[in-house]
Order: C-alpha cells, then sequence, then structure tokens
C-alpha cells in the first residue's frame, strides 16, 4: 500500500457524525428517516453500510457530503468533515468540498453521464472546475486513472461517449471520475448493484484497488452483505434509519450479535432439494430448436431447446444480453420465432399470441421483473385480480370476490387489500399481486422473469418461499429466468445456461452445479461473491494463474 | 369531495385567481337571459349610444345593447368552443391511442394523414372549408374539431406511446384482451393528466381561433352575439379613442388567462413538481 502524505496519517478521524437526525416530506408532513445515527470514519477506513431499502443507508451516504435529497431535511445532530462542521457551513464552503475533497459514485453510471459528452471531459470538469489541474494535466491524470481500473485502451477511451462503452467500463469510469481531484472521501452508492456478476467482480476490484492505492476513505452503500464483506474494514448494519449493529467486518461475519444480522448472513443459504425429472411424455411445454430475434439481422435465439415438466423448475440463467428474456418471450408468443416451435402438451401453439385461443393464453402466465410498471398504477387490486378471473373463467362478480379473497390469502396478504391502488404498496406486496393475477388464471406454467432482481434480499427469499409453497399446493411449472445464482440454487430442478443466445449446458441441478462443468458455468458460479472477506483476492488470484 | 376542497386550500393565488374567472364566465353564460336587460337581437336605441344610463355599456353599430350582446356572447362563444374541443379531444384522443396500442401500419396511415392536415396553415385551411361547406354552427364546429383534433392526436399518440410499452400493457395483450379495453382501461387512465392539461390550452386556441374566424366574416354567422364578430363590427369606434369595441377583447384575453393559470397549476401538480425546486 502506497501512502499519500496529502492524505495525511490513518487513523484521523475525517468524517464525523453525531445524532444525525434526517427528516423526509411526505403528505405534508415530516417523518424521521434517520433517527439519531452515530457514525466515525478515519482516513482511509472503507466502511460499509448495509440495510434494506428505507434503511437510511443512502440517506446517510449523501449527508456525509453535507446535501440532503430535495424534499429532505437535516433535523439535528452535527456532520464534521475534516473540522467542517457541515450542516451549519455555507453553501460555497460545501460546494468546495464536493467533487474535490469529497466525491460521490451513483448507482447508475449511464443515468448519471452527460450523454452528450466524451467521457474525459466530463472527468476533468472537477478539477478544472476546482482549479485542482489544467486541463492537459487532467486529461494525463485521467489516463493514468483509466490504466489502474484496467479500463481497455486507456490512452483512447476517454474520446469516447458513454453509450459506447459497456455498463461495467462505464462504471469503472465513473469511478475514475470521482477520483479525478484526489478527494479524501468517496461515497458509493450501490455501484454495482445494476450489473452482472462477472461484470461485477471487475468492478469491485477495481474500486478495491484504487481506494487502497490512494489510501482513500469510502463510505461502501450496498444491500449485499457478501460485496461489502469484499471491501469493507467495518461494517454497519441499518434497519429504519437505525444503527443495528456496528464491528469489525470479519468480527461481524463470523459472529453477529443481533438476528437482523444473522438473517442477512442466512439470505442465501435457502435451498430446496433437487426433484429427479418425471419422464414424462410429451412434457408441459417444449420448447424446440427456436431462433428469434428483432428485424432479420440481429438474432437473438439461436436454435435454443428446453423441455418444462409438470410440477418442476427449470431455471434459464446468464448474464444480460444472453437472450433468456427473450426465450420468455418466444414462449408467450410477444416474439415470434423465425424458426422451431413451441409444443404445449404435445402440440404445437401458433407462433404469435395474437393467434392463440384464450385457454392457450391462460395456462402460459407470467410474471415480470418489476413489479412497479407491470401493475396498472390506476387499477385497484380488487380489479386486478379480478380481471383475469372474470375473463377466463366466466365468472360473475360474486365468485370473483370470493376467488379473490381466496388469492390474497394464498399470497398471504389480508383481505383489505383488495381496495388499494399498487402505488400503497411495497415492492415485496406488488411482486405477490403478479403473482395472485398470474395465479387467478389458473395457469400450468408461469414464466418468472428476473422476478426477485428488483427486491430486497430478505423480501426475494419469501417469495422465492412462496412461489415454492404454491408450486407444492397447486402443481403449477416454473420457468424462471434470473441471473441471481443463489435463486436458481434456491429454487430450481433443472438449470439451462445460457450465453449469447445458445444453450451452454443443460441438465439437474446438481449435476450442473457441481464440477465439472462448462467453462461459462464456471465463470458465473465463481463470480456470485461470498461472504468470506478474502473470497475476492483470492479469486482473483486464481484467475491471474 | 374532501380531497377536492385540500386539493383547493393548497392551491397558489394564481390558481384561484384562474378558477375564479372561469367560474364567473360560466355563470354569466348560463343566466345569460336573466342578467342582461334587453333581448339577444334586439334594436334598443340608435347606432354607438355613449355609455351611460339606459346602456350600460352603450349600444353598438346596429343600436343593440352592448352589454347585452356580451352576456349573450359569452354563452355563444364559450359554448361553442366547449362543444368543439370537446368534440376534438374525442376524436383526436381516440385516434392517437389507437395508433400508439396498435402501433405498427395503422399508426403509419394515421400519421401521415394527421401530417397532411398538419402541413396546411390552418386559418387557411379552415376558410377554405367554411366556404365550400358554408357556415352553419355545426358545420363550424366539426371543421374546427377535425382541424384540431390532429394537435390533440400528436400528443395522445405521443403520451400513450409511453405507457403501451409498460408491462401492464404487455400482460393486458397476453391475456387477449381486445383493443377497446386496452385503450379504455390500461392506456387511457395512465394518460390522463396530459390530456386534461391540454384540453385547457386547446380549449382557449379554439375559443381565439372561433373569435378570429368571427372577425374574419366566416364565424359565427350575425344576428348571433360573438366576441370575435363584436370586434369587428364595432371596430370604427377605435378612431374615435372609445374603447368599447375592445371589451370583447378583454373578455376573451381574461378567460385565456385565467384557464391557463388553472392548467399551469393542474400540470404542476400531476407532473409531481416540488415548490421548492
Amino acid at each position: 500500500m502506497t501512502s499519500n502524505p496529502s492524505n495525511g496519517n490513518k487513523g484521523e478521524v475525517l468524517l464525523e457524525m453525531r445524532d444525525l437526525r434526517i427528516e423526509g416530506q411526505s403528505d405534508e408532513q415530516w417523518h424521521e428517516i434517520v433517527c439519531g445515527v452515530d457514525l466515525t470514519l478515519r482516513r482511509g477506513e472503507v466502511l460499509g453500510l448495509i440495510g434494506e431499502s428505507g434503511a437510511g443507508k443512502s440517506t446517510i451516504g449523501i449527508a456525509g457530503m453535507g446535501f440532503t435529497r430535495p424534499g429532505c431535511r437535516i433535523s439535528g445532530g452535527t456532520i464534521t468533515f475534516d473540522g467542517i462542521e457541515l450542516t451549519s457551513a455555507p453553501e460555497e464552503t460545501k460546494r468546495a468540498l464536493r467533487g474535490a475533497r469529497i466525491a460521490y459514485v451513483a448507482q447508475s453510471a449511464a443515468a448519471s453521464f452527460n450523454p452528450a459528452h466524451k467521457l474525459i471531459q466530463q472527468f476533468a470538469e472537477a478539477p478544472v472546475q476546482h482549479g485542482v489541474l489544467n486541463s492537459s494535466e487532467a486529461s494525463k491524470n485521467a489516463i493514468d486513472l483509466y490504466r489502474r481500473l484496467q479500463l481497455p485502451d486507456p490512452e483512447t477511451i476517454g474520446s469516447r461517449y458513454p453509450h459506447q462503452v459497456s455498463g461495467g467500463q462505464l462504471q469503472r469510469a465513473m469511478v475514475a471520475m470521482a477520483m479525478a481531484c484526489k478527494p479524501d472521501l468517496i461515497v458509493f452508492d450501490e455501484p454495482t448493484t445494476a450489473l452482472d456478476v462477472t461484470t461485477q467482480i471487475e468492478v469491485l476490484a477495481a474500486i478495491k484497488d484504487v481506494v487502497h492505492q490512494f489510501n482513500t476513505a469510502a463510505i461502501y452503500i450496498t444491500h449485499d452483505l457478501a460485496v461489502v464483506a469484499q471491501l469493507a474494514d467495518r461494517i454497519m448494519v441499518l434497519r429504519y434509519g437505525n444503527l443495528i449493529e456496528e464491528g469489525e467486518t470479519r468480527a461481524m461475519l463470523a459472529e453477529p450479535k443481533e438476528d437482523y444480522t444473522s438473517q442477512l448472513l442466512a439470505v442465501r443459504s435457502y435451498q430446496r432439494d433437487e426433484m429427479p425429472p418425471t419422464q414424462e411424455d410429451p412434457p408441459l411445454l417444449e420448447v424446440r430448436g427456436v431462433s428469434a430475434g428483432y428485424g432479420p439481422l440481429i438474432k437473438v435465439l439461436d436454435d435454443v431447446s428446453v423441455k418444462i415438466e409438470r410440477k418442476r423448475t427449470v431455471a434459464v440463467v446468464g448474464e444480460s444480453g444472453s437472450g433468456k428474456s427473450t426465450l420468455a418471450r418466444a414462449i408467450t408468443g410477444l416474439l415470434p420465432p423465425y424458426e422451431g416451435s413451441v409444443l404445449f402438451k404435445g402440440q404445437p401453439l401458433p407462433p404469435s399470441y395474437k393467434n392463440r385461443t384464450k385457454d392457450q393464453l391462460r395456462q402460459v402466465q407470467m410474471i415480470y421483473q418489476m413489479p412497479d410498471v407491470a401493475l396498472n398504477p390506476k387499477q385497484k387490486v380488487r380489479d386486478v385480480i379480478g380481471r383475469p378471473l372474470g375473463f377466463y373463467l366466466g365468472m360473475d362478480e360474486a365468485a370473483r370476490e370470493r376467488r379473490m379473497r381466496d388469492l390474497l390469502e394464498m399470497i398471504e396478504l389480508p383481505a383489505d387489500f383488495a381496495d388499494r391502488l399498487p402505488g400503497e404498496l411495497s415492492g415485496g406486496q406488488k411482486q405477490r399481486i403478479c403473482i395472485a393475477r398470474a395465479l387467478a388464471a389458473e395457469p400450468e406454467l408461469i414464466i418468472c422473469d428476473e422476478v426477485t432482481s428488483a427486491l430486497d434480499q430478505l423480501v426475494a427469499e419469501e417469495i422465492l418461499k412462496l412461489l415454492q409453497r404454491l408450486q407444492d399446493e397447486l402443481e403449477v411449472s416454473y420457468l424462471f429466468i434470473t441471473h441471481d445464482l443463489a435463486t436458481v440454487r434456491a429454487i430450481s430442478d433443472q438449470i439451462v445456461v445460457m450465453l449469447r443466445g445458445r444453450v451452454v449446458q443443460q441438465g439437474g441441478k446438481t449435476q450442473v452445479l457441481t464440477p465439472p462443468h462448462h467453462e461459462y458455468t464456471d465463470l458465473l458460479l465463481s463470480s456470485v461473491p461470498e461472504m468470506d472477506p478474502d473470497w475476492l483476492d483470492e479469486l482473483l488470484d486464481k484467475r491471474a494463474s | 369531495m374532501k380531497d377536492f376542497v385540500k386539493l383547493l386550500r393548497s392551491s397558489p393565488w394564481s390558481a384561484r385567481f384562474g378558477m375564479a374567472v372561469i367560474v364567473f364566465y360560466v355563470v354569466i353564460a348560463t343566466f345569460a337571459p336573466i342578467i342582461s336587460p334587453y333581448g339577444e337581437t334586439d334594436i334598443v336605441g340608435s347606432e354607438f349610444e355613449p355609455w351611460g344610463e339606459g346602456f350600460f355599456l352603450g349600444t353598438d353599430n346596429l343600436g343593440r345593447d352592448m352589454f347585452t350582446r356580451l352576456v349573450y356572447g359569452a354563452r355563444n362563444t364559450i359554448g361553442i368552443a366547449f362543444v368543439t374541443t370537446c368534440l376534438a379531444f374525442l376524436i383526436g384522443g381516440f385516434f392517437g391511442l389507437m395508433a400508439a396500442t396498435l402501433g405498427g401500419w395503422v399508426d403509419q396511415a394515421l400519421s401521415r394523414i394527421v401530417d397532411v392536415f398538419m402541413a396546411l396553415p390552418p386559418l387557411i385551411f379552415a376558410l377554405l372549408l367554411l366556404t365550400i361547406l358554408g357556415t352553419s354552427i355545426p358545420i363550424l364546429i366539426v371543421v374546427i374539431a377535425v382541424l384540431d383534433s390532429t394537435r390533440v392526436y400528436r400528443l395522445a399518440r405521443a403520451v400513450a406511446m409511453n405507457i403501451a410499452v409498460m408491462d401492464f400493457v404487455e400482460v393486458a395483450r397476453l391475456r387477449g384482451e381486445g383493443l377497446m379495453w386496452i385503450i379504455r382501461r390500461e392506456v387511457l387512465p395512465n394518460s390522463m393528466p396530459p390530456l386534461v392539461a391540454e384540453f385547457g390550452l386547446r380549449f382557449c386556441f379554439v375559443f381565439l381561433f372561433i373569435s378570429a374566424l368571427s372577425f374574419l366574416g366566416l364565424g359565427i354567422q350575425p344576428p348571433t352575439a360573438d366576441w370575435g364578430s363584436m370586434v369587428r363590427d364595432n371596430a370604427t369606434l377605435i378612431t374615435y379613442g372609445d374603447i368599447t369595441p375592445l371589451l370583447p377583447a378583454g373578455a376573451i384575453a381574461l378567460l385565456t388567462v385565467g384557464v391557463n393559470f388553472v392548467v399551469d397549476w393542474f400540470l404542476h401538480k400531476t407532473a409531481g413538481l416540488r415548490d421548492d425546486q
């Protein structure tokens, strides 16, 4: 580790929050979203903030820059950055700090870059503005940082526009930008959450590397304990704006003091035994040699064949762009394939959903990744669930009402939710409503497209358990599309691994997950972060050798 | 209802002013026969009498009471503009939502037809159509509504395009729902705020358009009282330094401002913008 004289000695307190209280406004009332949190960050130290959505972790991270989101205010406590009290400091003082001495890396790099300017122009903006460097020095500096962050072609990548580099590269370019002024503190707000596991590794390794090289202090915000375990010296667990537990990373992982922390630690361990194939003939659904794509030139699926048996779960895994969601669209008929066919109980389904009968449509239902956009915000839960009941099964109003109550009970929601609008539900509850809507049609196959990836881990686990229970009770089959291998482990019987539109490996869960596996399966499996704080270093050593 | 009262309480002064103006106009238009001292087309005095006793705002070029004509003008001009705007929204809104929901060649065909209509200057085109078809009130309404529906079409299509690609619309399609159900239950409720805001603006434009046509002599025909033609009929008075002909113009301006205040506020509300930004 190289020590940087300008950053002072390790061990000196850089950022200190005392009894910090932040309020947010909703319905013209102020609610406390951070309820008296103490935080101490020393120079060169990486502090992990972890918790579910609504825990206040991002709010605290942003408060570290003396800033609050619009509609929020700091109602009490102090924030001291290197001797400067930020809560009472004038705007000019804070503005001089931000970008120069405190930097911020947001979750979505794609949304944080200005698409109209080249990467290097945006890199140079902060140091030139703050008078730290002139623009030619900034360019040299950028190339140096791009090289350290292992971006391809560090000399020329800066002259590209944000849409010309991949998501993982853009996130690293964002880290480079934050490092431009050699800040004392960087706030990372879920920088890898939107990335594939294979890309996440690159970004994590890059962040870990530069933070240590420059001896920068960092606050790393995430909901994934395994990710933060790789980087942080110390972890703070937050829930509903309160500090639950704080401790050194290794000590906390080895011996969590609070129940909530143990729950977070155990979240990836849920697993169900594999069910043997039924060998039924014909299978419930068979995808036979399907090739599909958008327009005549872009072939997304190439000769894909998959079988789904009754009461079994088939998981389709792969990184983004592997064609797994396109497979779902081909099965449902939203994207009629060029070649091949989809057979339901041995009978070919018409390629386009428009030509399918009501009953064919009813038998295959779909649950989406984002419950927010999968529910019409203007329709009450009663109408959302009631419509398939009336439409497919021809139930009258009284029968619909009874069945809707049964369904709500099945998805473990109280009956009075029937009168709520989607906006009045949490993410997990919305996803449950989507499940109920699919179940209302009494389907034999449900396609789940990344149903848990937009949810917090604890909520996601509950949804998986619910789906599992429903399968046992109702004998439905699932086609589970996901990039998350923990989910695959938890729920699948059969696994299909996809890469660039092709199936590279398929078979029973134990067979696919035990070595030897296909090269790509191996890459995917080994990229899933583990709770062990040495995992990343060991993995990188192994890959380098 | 309670929410509505709460909403009104939180409204800024500009919106309250706008609402007061609209309510005032609606009351005048509704109770025109009670408020006005004379009949709409009665000649009650000599030409161009000054303001004063008997004739609150004087008389016009034919000796009709100016105040009475103003009151009835509110009824005719606002009524016709309102019906026309509603019709324009029915036509434009329906086809716009349909084009966005169906996409493909239906969208192409409809959009190109609309492009052709929009390529012609609306005032000239309206003058042409009215000269050919005549100037009865139903024809006036239909012609303006069709011309204005092209603008509504473009907005409705643009708004609905973003909604038609949402997952919940896909769910409805996959369920096998028909076009009308998807438009009415899935797309329309979510496109309402911009359309309602546009309704307010469009109403003003139509209103001005009718007045302009009347001023040119092809709008609402005499002896029906109308603000646009009232300006034209009495324009000569301006030469003598009398502001009476400007009163109908002022009435038009005030209503336009009022409606726009309310629309602005509504847009602000539905767009979820905060006051502190």
